[in-house]
């Protein structure tokens, strides 16, 4: 291709795509931000627009006038170079006018800012934490407190040639076993800290993220006003699951909204109940399997063959095998300075009783042991 | 500086520079594999290190060869001079990031954590027990730390060696003087001294230390107190180590006759770097020991 | 003058072979060695890229790992900025400096060598980790703690890679100030240096006040690991975002770091494609100097969402926002410049005017993000992606491109394939939009950034972002070929090559003599501005 076709070539085809654009557009993508369910997001996305529209006439007017140049001052239409390079009236000009304008971005995003900071005068406390990989919500004034984890069915389909069809699977990665349900019309401060590494806690219909980070809190707030599902992600890399972590916040209305408090309490206490009993192996393996899969499998696999070095299998692992004070130390504990956390914190007795005897005696390992939940507290 | 050049220095080529990359390798691989428990660590380090040292000594030897044969001129000695002075520029910004460490744990971080300002929802739902005082307590959680019994005061030991380090400060600039006037024993004598005030210093700063690490249990692991003390006044004490050395083989020089009243660059830069470690303790004394 | 160099070259015996490139003080060697090390670094980190993008391309997990993904998305960051851009404007440097201001080579020329000399090593060091047991690094560039603290063997080599880094360019940037304020011929007073000349003057002095604080910081990291000490941990008394600031003090003005230099190469070339001298050269310098003075000013705008006090919350942006006036200044001389010029579109013209329009876009994103409120939605998702990549590939990269059609020829002897240049041209000014346009839409509709798999609703802009990373990266293999093509012959090159070209360097032949300048020249007018 000579040069003078390739000069003329290459603009046709951009003109064809960009003349296409309006059937992209047309499309079901999404191109914009949203505009969220609260006074804030609103304002967020105003901000949004009002600079978009900015930047995009300046643009318009740079990329016009340069366009119009490149088209008019060429050697080939026999133009000859002018000799001008300095001119301190036009320089002025384009300093002051970049200045006006940064002016009305800069009032509204203070006002915007300010208000965001106003975390006083709250209805209620929530607290979210950030763990790897998954968070724990606690309702500071209900003394009621859960993790949030990646669905279950997700979780199988988005493993590394899971062969399973995502596209089938609806809100794929944005789903939770137990979503974050907060009243509306209730102006909630939310209190955002982590366990392990920095995390942030987004969703963007409430307009904003936050960090979490270890040892210290940040304080928020929100209000919704619609009920519905809002749906987010963590936005701090985190380490290897970082892509699935989701938040799921339900918004419902009061009286729904205490139902549920109820509900949730009457349902924790049916799980731990039982935690002074006497229970048989099979039950205890039953329900090692479920807290295994929400819990470790992140890790240690479904199979228990782990992602060694660094994820250790748990299949013939000499701790697993070997004697289970070892094992329920280490899951009680956790190692220090491993993504390995210390499950005594997050997990109830019962919990911890079932997932032990549940490796020992699954994953290929057949110990053939046990632990019952009174014998945990002893290790904490 | 840019006026009337009539003739250029160039270099031949040289395979220092990358003797010197390998010398640098061979210690990173060495440290690296070090840190991660490998027991062959320590002696690829050490191999490493005589590269290094092999090197300085090749380089420096040419340029001083150089420098004594008179193949240099003013501009050379010109691009020397802001070679030192820019490196002891990047310097200062090395040590400008830990006392930013410093200040922001002393006036940000730690008040927080104790409920301070911003952070008094941090304090109420982390660190409910914790109260700070700086420098006696500074761990929200001490379990994990060496709790020490009390600091290094300012009017000890510190306090002779900001004499020390300021009387070196006049004996460097004696013989600054000694080298302008070309009083050659005047000149060696100032520089010994310097060099000799330095290694004192040194030492007076190791056997601080080792009263830290051993009578206080002040340690590197003393939360935000041990790790800002140690690593300041640890890069602080290698630096003046450097230079102590540095101030020996340039004494060395002196008594082989090298430098003359008005070509002694390298007599300067080590002189500068001198009067830049000098700063860096008196700002050290006032911020980690002082105040 | 036969005196003129005081040493044995005039007979200009070097030694050849491997020893010339292993021992070289030459800055055109250097240069080239700079320059090459470049162009392969960016294959490698595009490779890298291109697993990004396969892995991408659909929602699912289909190719690699999560933890591989996230070493694949660090290990590209780390070599793109440090083995990439930064290498490559350095070898502009040393190839262009002492000719643009009439020098024979550059201040340090030993030091020089151990500049480049380190680099190999240096990334050896950090490639390396890919072949541990327990993988590269995987926290991404800015190495986060206490993420990357649970980095396993890797970790030691990452800090070290870096710190060895540092020592190279920390070298090279005292070198370079000395050779700008020492070695320029009589006449040549600083305001009559080339554009290029002042903007890497300015990146050198960004370089050595900022460079030793990445040092300190991942300094930190180290102790913290290793040794005990708690400058990130709360429990202790430190805190996680102290990191953060001491990365960002380095971070941002090493985001000028890179771009500066693109800057001046964008001020050479577009003159003499208009043939008509650069519009508001004082300007310029002035602008540069204020982007670079306020570059260290702004650094928490990468951490508004960290939970700074209001103060300072708006402190970092108002300091963000008014760093768009000088580089305003800047895009709207550059288009003055333009104006009622006699240009022609050569290659290195066309990759310019592309790269003030792309540029453009991407600070058009920058000044988005800046804005505080906002930036709490934009953060970490890919509307931080799209804009670092219209800055960093069509910015910083589109003006490297440029300048290497634009000196090719003299620093060869030969004229580059025209054609070949202006396809590779129009294929990656395509490509690239298509490449990252969509990510703008991707992250305000809501995908995090540093992740290898999102949810359906992001699938087309995906897949079709991945498309044009295929194309742009195959692309890159003409720039390639038209480069080895040039090296190896081709139609000869005048000393001024282009029509339009003034300055120091268009008066040596092409290719330049062995030392650039043997006995100063004099300057009268030569310059492209008066
Ligand atoms: C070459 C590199 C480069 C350059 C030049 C810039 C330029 C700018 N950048 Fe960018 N930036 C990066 C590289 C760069 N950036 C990288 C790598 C990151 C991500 C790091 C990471 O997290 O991994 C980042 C991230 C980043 C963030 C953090 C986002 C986040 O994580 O939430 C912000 C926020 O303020 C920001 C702002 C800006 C601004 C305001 C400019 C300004 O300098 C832009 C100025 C230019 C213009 C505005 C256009 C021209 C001007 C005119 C035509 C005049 C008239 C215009 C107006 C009045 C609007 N950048
Ligand atoms: C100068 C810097 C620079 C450059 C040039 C590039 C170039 C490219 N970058 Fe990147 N990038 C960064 C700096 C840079 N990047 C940074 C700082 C980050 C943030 C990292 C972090 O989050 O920590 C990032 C992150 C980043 C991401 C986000 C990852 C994530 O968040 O998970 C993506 C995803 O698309 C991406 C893509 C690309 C692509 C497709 C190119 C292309 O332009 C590359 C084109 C080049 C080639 C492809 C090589 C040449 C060709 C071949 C090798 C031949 C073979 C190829 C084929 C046949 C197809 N980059
Ligand atoms: C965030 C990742 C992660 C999760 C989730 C996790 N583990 Fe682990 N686990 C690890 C790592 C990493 C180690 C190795 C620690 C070390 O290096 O000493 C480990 C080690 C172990 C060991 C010791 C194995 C050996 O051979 O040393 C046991 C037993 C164990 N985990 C059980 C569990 C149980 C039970 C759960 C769930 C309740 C769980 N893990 C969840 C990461 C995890
Ligand atoms: Cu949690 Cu990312
Ligand atoms: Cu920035």
């Amino acid at each position: 291709m000579s040069v003078t076709r390739l000069n003329k070539t290459v603009p046709a085809i951009l003109a064809f795509l960009f003349s296409c654009a309006p059937e992209l557009v047309l499309a079901d993508y999404r191109l914009n931000m949203t505009q969220g369910a609260t006074t804030i997001s609103k304002q967020v996305y105003d901000l949004h627009m009002l600079t978009f529209w900015m930047v995009s006439s300046i643009g318009l007017i740079v990329f016009g006038l340069m366009i119009w140049s490149i088209i008019h001052h060429r050697k080939s239409r026999g133009v000859k170079a002018a000799q001008f390079h300095h001119s301190s009236r036009w320089e002025a000009v384009w300093t002051i006018i970049p200045i006006l304008i940064l002016l009305t971005f800069a009032a509204p995003a203070t006002k915007t800012l300010i208000m965001m900071d106003d975390t006083e005068d709250t209805d209620m406390t929530i607290k979210v934490t950030g763990y790897q990989w998954k968070w724990h919500y606690d309702y500071l004034d209900e003394g009621l407190s859960f993790f949030s984890t990646l669905a279950p069915e997700h979780n199988k389909a988005r493993q590394t040639g899971s062969n399973i069809d995502v596209t089938k699977i609806e809100n794929y990665l944005l789903e939770v076993d137990n979503p974050l349900v907060v009243p509306v019309n209730k102006k909630i401060r939310i209190l955002i800290t982590a366990n392990d590494v920095i995390h942030a806690w987004w969703v963007p219909d409430l307009g904003w993220k936050r960090d979490a980070i270890p040892g210290f809190v940040n304080v928020n707030w929100t209000e919704l006003t619609e009920p519905g599902i809002y749906r987010g992600q963590c936005a701090e890399l985190c380490g290897k699951d970082h892509g699935f972590m989701p938040i799921v916040v339900k918004a419902v209305t009061e009286t729904e909204y205490k139902q549920w408090i109820e509900q949730t309490k009457a349902t924790q206490e049916a799980a731990v109940a039982g935690a002074d009993r006497e229970w048989a192996l099979a039950e205890l393996i039953e329900r090692g399997q479920a807290v295994y899969s929400t819990n470790c499998a992140g890790c240690h696999q479904t199979n228990g063959q782990g992602l060694p070095p660094t994820f250790p299998a748990l299949t013939g692992s000499p701790v697993a095998t070997g004697p289970i004070e070892n094992h329920i130390e280490v899951v009680v504990n956790g190692r220090t300075g491993t993504p390995m956390q210390a499950f005594g914190k997050q997990l109830n007795t019962v919990d911890i009783a079932a997932v032990v005897t549940f490796e020992r005696n699954a994953l290929g390992n057949s110990v053939g042991d046990m632990v019952q939940p009174a014998q945990i507290p002893a290790a904490r | 500086m840019s006026d009337i050049q009539k003739s250029y220095y160039l270099p031949e080529p040289s395979h220092w520079p990358i003797t010197g990359s390998i010398g640098l390798f061979t210690i990173f691989i060495g440290a690296a594999t070090w840190l991660n428990g490998a027991a062959a660590g320590p002696f690829v380090l050490f191999g490493g290190f005589s590269i290094l040292v092999f090197m300085l000594f090749g380089w420096f030897g040419t340029v001083i060869r150089e420098s004594e044969s008179g193949k240099y001129n003013d501009q050379v000695d010109d691009s020397f001079r802001m070679a030192m002075i820019w490196f002891i520029f990047s310097e200062v910004m090395f040590f400008a990031c830990f006392f930013g460490a410093l200040f922001y744990a002393r006036m940000l971080s730690v008040p927080w954590l104790s409920g301070e300002g911003a952070g008094v929802i941090t304090n109420l739902i982390l660190w409910p027990d914790f109260t700070a005082d700086w420098p006696k307590n500074v761990m929200p959680d001490s379990d994990d730390f060496h709790v020490y019994k009390e600091v290094i005061p300012a009017w000890g030991v510190p306090a002779i060696n900001t004499m020390i380090l300021l009387t070196s400060g006049v004996t460097i600039t004696l013989a600054h003087w000694a080298i302008k006037e070309n009083k050659r024993k005047a000149l060696s004598g100032w520089l010994l001294a310097t060099a000799v005030l330095g290694f004192i210093f040194v030492g007076m700063q190791a056997s601080e230390y080792h009263h830290a690490y051993h009578e206080l249990n002040l340690t590197l692991e003393s939360g935000i107190y041990g790790t800002t003390f140690y690593m300041l006044t640890g890069f602080h004490g290698l630096h003046v180590t450097l230079g102590a050395i540095m101030l020996t083989v340039i004494w060395a020089r002196t008594l082989k006759g090298h430098f003359t009243e008005d070509r002694h660059f390298a007599f300067e830069a080590v002189a500068w770097y001198w009067h830049f470690v000098d700063v860096v303790w008196l700002l050290l004394f006032v911020t980690v020991y002082w105040v | 003058m036969s005196e003129a160099v005081m040493h044995d070259i005039h007979h200009d015996h070097h030694p050849e072979g491997l020893r010339r490139w292993l021992f070289t003080t030459n800055h055109k060697d250097i240069g080239t060695l700079y320059l090459c090390f470049s162009l392969f670094m960016f294959f490698v980190g595009g490779a890298m890229a291109m697993v990004i993008r396969a892995e991408l391309m659909a929602p699912g997990l289909q190719y690699v790992e999560p933890q591989f993904f996230n070493s694949m998305t660090t290990m590209h960051a780390l070599i793109m900025v440090f083995g990439v851009v930064m290498p490559g404007t350095v070898g502009f440097a040393n190839w262009l400096l002492p000719m643009m201001i009439g020098a024979p080579d550059m201040a340090l020329p030993r030091m020089n060598n151990w500049s480049f000399w380190i680099l190999p090593f240096a990334f050896t060091l950090l490639l390396l980790t890919l072949f541990l047991p327990s993988g590269g690094p995987a926290g991404g560039w800015t190495m986060y703690p206490p993420l990357m603290l649970q980095t396993e063997t890797a970790f030691p080599f990452v800090i070290f890679a870096v710190h060895f880094m540092g020592v190279s360019s920390i070298m090279g940037a005292i070198n370079i100030i000395a050779t700008i304020l020492n070695m320029r011929a009589p006449g040549m007073k600083l305001m009559k240096m080339p554009l290029f000349v002042w903007t890497w003057l300015i990146t050198a002095f960004l370089l050595v006040a900022s460079i030793p604080v990445l040092a300190g910081a991942v300094t930190m990291l180290l102790t913290d690991k290793f040794f005990g000490t708690s400058f990130f941990d709360a429990a202790g008394g430190g805190d996680p975002v102290l990191f953060q600031h001491v990365f960002w003090f380095f971070g941002h003005p090493e985001v000028y770091i890179l771009i500066l230099p693109a800057f001046g190469i964008i001020s050479q070339v577009i003159p003499t494609f208009a043939r008509k001298p650069l519009f508001g050269y004082a300007s310029m310098v002035y602008a540069t100097c204020s982007i670079a003075f306020l570059s260290f000013l702004v650094w928490a705008h990468h951490m508004f969402t960290v939970g700074m006090p209001l103060a300072a919350e708006l402190f970092f942006m108002y300091a963000t926002m008014s760093i768009a006036v000088p580089t305003g200044v800047k895009i709207f001389n550059w288009l003055a410049t333009m104006w009622r010029g006699e240009m022609t579109f050569e290659t290195p013209m066309l990759f310019a005017v592309a790269f003030v329009m792309l540029f453009t876009v991407g600070g058009f994103s920058g000044l988005m993000l800046g804005i505080a409120p906002v930036d709490f939605q934009y953060h970490d998702t890919y509307f931080v992606v799209a804009h670092f990549h219209y800055v960093l590939v069509t910015g910083a990269v589109f003006a490297m491109m440029s300048g290497v059609y634009y000196w090719l020829p003299k620093w060869t002897g030969h004229m580059y394939d025209e054609t070949l240049g202006k396809l590779h041209f129009w294929l990656s000014v395509v490509s690239v939009n298509v490449l990252f346009f969509p990510q703008h839409f991707l992250g305000l509709a809501g995908m995090p950034r540093r992740i290898p798999d999102y949810s359906t609703q992001f699938a087309e802009w995906n897949a079709i972002s991945s498309m044009g990373g295929f194309v742009f990266g195959a692309s890159q293999l003409i720039l390639l070929w038209v480069i080895i093509k040039c090296v190896r012959g081709g139609e000869k090159a005048t000393n001024q090559v282009w029509e339009g070209a003034s300055g120091l360097e268009w008066t040596l032949s092409s290719p330049p003599p062995y030392h650039s300048f043997v006995t100063p020249p004099t300057i009268e007018d030569v310059t492209s501005h008066s």
